[in-house]
């Protein structure tokens, strides 16, 4: 009987053995941190900042977006900062494991680039009191956590003006992500855009439930060109949608990053966000000492959003509109939400002459008057 | 355009990625061996076809790139299954993490590649019909090889000797052996053909569908070609059909969602797979169904000499 006991012994260490060293080696992709200034002696140690990405960085899209962020907080600080990033973490369980080792790894200050951090980031932010953590497009907080955000509407808005100008069939496409409160938000403000140059516009919709997959967005693409839309735009990361329009002779937008180069005939503006002038303001708040919880949702003011590379073919009443509308973001005065808003079911959900507040935005759960369909019941 | 061709077009357009994989497939199990690794042999037809086109240009070279791709891997694969009579299921696995692996991996200098612009293509006068000529005519040159394929494989199998060699192999390897037949290099021989079947469809997704590189980009299709090959009884005109069926059902449903009908795109996720389950609980209630569709040796491994 001992004999057995300890075979069975010997048999489960040697497996949790094997187990352990099968799970530390299997981490996803890690880019080499840059190496640290050994040499002149009073020299600050650099600080130490990681990101994690829900897609690889070569997306061309969001994850793409993000990167260049770091790179560009990377050129700012030069050797006072050490930079790292961890691609194409899934959203869940193994989030908490990546960010747990980044902290242990003395990372000071940590960003995680996608809503489903949320949690997982929670949960570390509490075991590493003297460790900052940065969430995107959340809305959970901590004392050492806060959240910070991009304000994309106000580019689709802007998209909307152009494709209300550029629209032969009055009919736009939408391949939405998943139906949540910011991709609402997206859809109403292009829809609110296009009708403001267009009253006879009409959106439709169609949602793909992922965040990144190239052929089903393709095929989404593809069915809301077969359903007579003439200018699609996107809130799902990857170029294919672009591309399908540009094989179908329509037209389409870039999301997130620069995309002209997919579709050249296609393209016809691109809503990106530039993330390193906040990247690099999050890392200063580190080293000053002066981070603090808040919640920072920047947008066109701030440099941090931004609809680029007009296509020439965009008429130039169009391209003045939106001129237009940027002047009025940057100062300020100007709000895509500004009341009388009506849902498409007939009932008015912002007063005349109100400008929407940042809780109204947050809490969008329908679709203004022009978009067909109802918002599909949840996530 | 009437919007029902159109919807017709990018089914039949959907579905000839999963008929060209399933195929492939169906050659593998009608001799015996069941090739989990599909979706990574895709996955690595896929890059192997979009780096050939970045290198070369045309896209005939990218097909010719994903097919040597996907038969290399499968003679990898045919070796420690035939051969060394790997458990096939474990092995078929395997294969596909090392496929998403590998691609993800080498891959990474095309992520930002982009290809030359090809334009739709349509048959001459035939794509001028009202509507059969939009919903049937303007497909890519590989959908009408998948109809192709499915013909010259209905004859290949049920009417060359060949193809009954195939079929024997797959039924019954000892009693092909005991006739003196290469039952091993046979086996090899259709691993390695459905291989490079799957690699082409993968090639087809990434140079001609959706003409970019992501890792990932295949994004199950492998899994569904596999379980269309079961759904099928392992027919080659079901496969056709049932790719179809299943390259259908994605666009109907955002078909739908335009119209305002919202059905959750999980069910429809999940209908390839049920609609497979319900199948093969169907045939497997008696046992001559069985006998009569399924090739009797999938998944067992062979020894010469027992």
């Amino acid at each position: 009987m001992i004999d057995v006991r300890k075979r069975v012994w010997l048999k489960a260490a040697a497996l949790s053995v094997v187990a352990s060293a099968a799970l530390l080696g299997c981490g996803k992709k890690e880019e080499a941190p840059a190496p640290a200034p050994t040499t002149e002696a009073p020299k600050a140690e650099p600080l130490k900042a990681a990101w994690i990405y829900v897609g690889p960085v070569g997306d061309a899209g969001w994850s793409f977006a993000h990167d260049l962020g770091r790179k560009a907080a990377e050129a700012h600080f030069g050797d006072q900062l050490q930079t790292t990033f961890v691609e194409a973490v899934p959203e869940g369980a193994d989030a908490e494991r990546v960010i747990r080792d980044l902290a242990q790894q003395g990372n000071k200050i940590i960003f995680a680039t996608s809503f489903g951090y949320m949690e997982p980031m929670l949960k570390v932010a509490a075991d590493f009191p003297d460790v900052k953590f940065e969430h995107a497009t959340g809305y959970k907080t901590a004392d050492n956590m806060r959240i910070y955000d991009a304000s994309f509407y106000q580019d689709t808005y802007m998209a909307g003006i152009i494709a209300g100008s550029m629209t032969k069939t009055n009919t736009l496409g939408f391949v939405g992500s998943f139906p949540i409160p910011e991709v609402l938000r997206n859809i109403n403000a292009y829809t609110l855009g296009a009708l403001s140059v267009n009253p006879k516009v009409k959106v439709k919709v169609v949602w793909v439930n992922t965040w990144f997959d190239p052929p089903k967005e393709s095929d989404a693409a593809q069915s809301l060109i077969n359903q007579g839309a003439d200018v699609l735009l996107q809130n799902t990361d990857s170029t294919a949608v672009l591309q399908t329009a540009e094989k179908n002779g329509k037209y389409a937008f870039g999301w997130d990053s620069d995309m002209s180069a997919f579709g050249p005939k296609a393209h016809l503006a691109s809503a990106i966000a530039d993330w390193g002038p906040y990247y690099i303001k999050a890392i200063e708040d580190v080293k000053n000492g002066t981070w603090q919880t808040t919640r920072t949702v920047w947008g066109v003011k701030e440099g941090l959003n931004d609809l680029i590379k007009i296509n020439d073919v965009v008429p130039a009443e169009a391209k003045a509109k939106v001129e237009e509308v940027k002047a009025g973001l940057k100062a300020g005065t100007f709000e895509p939400f500004t009341g009388p808003i009506v849902d498409n079911s007939g009932k008015e959900v912002l007063a005349a002459g109100v400008q929407a507040d940042q809780a109204w935005k947050d809490g969008i759960n329908f679709f203004v008057k022009g978009v067909e369909g109802r918002v599909p019941s949840g996530k | 355009m009437d919007a029902t061709a159109l919807l017709i077009a990018s089914s039949l357009n959907a579905g000839t990625v999963l008929a060209i994989a399933a195929l492939g497939l169906l050659i593998n199990e009608k001799a015996g061996i069941v090739n989990l690794g599909a979706e990574g042999l895709m996955l690595c037809g896929a890059l192997a076809g979009f780096a050939a086109v970045v290198h070369v240009g045309a896209t005939g070279w990218g097909f010719l790139a994903g097919a040597a791709a996907g038969a290399v891997l499968s003679l990898v694969f045919g070796w420690l299954v035939i051969w060394l009579n790997t458990n096939q299921y474990a092995t078929g696995l395997a294969l596909s993490l090392f496929g998403a692996g590998f691609s993800a991996f080498a891959g990474i200098p095309y992520t930002q590649a982009k290809l030359p612009d090809q334009g739709m293509s349509a048959v001459p006068f035939l794509s001028e019909l009202p509507f059969i000529g939009p919903a049937l005519f303007r497909q890519h040159p590989m959908a009408y090889f998948a109809v192709f394929l499915t013909l010259a494989l209905i004859w290949f199998l049920y009417r060359t000797r060949a193809g009954l060699v195939l079929r024997s192999v797959g039924e019954s390897p000892e009693s092909a052996h005991a006739l003196g037949y290469p039952v091993r290099r046979i086996r090899l021989l259709a691993v390695v053909v459905g291989g490079a079947l799957c690699g082409l469809a993968g090639a087809y997704v990434s140079t001609v569908y959706t003409p970019l590189w992501v890792e990932g980009m295949i994004a199950g299709k492998g899994w569904i070609a596999l379980a269309l090959t079961t759904f099928a009884t392992w027919r080659p005109a079901r496969v056709l059909l049932g790719a179809y069926l299943f390259g259908g059902l994605t666009m109907v449903q955002f078909h739908l969602q335009g119209m305002g009908v919202n059905v959750p795109s999980q069910v429809l996720t999940m209908l390839p797979y049920l609609a497979t389950v319900v199948v093969l609980v169907l045939i497997s209630r008696n046992p001559l169904w069985i006998r009569t569709n399924m090739p009797q040796s999938i998944g067992k491994p062979f020894y010469p000499g027992s």
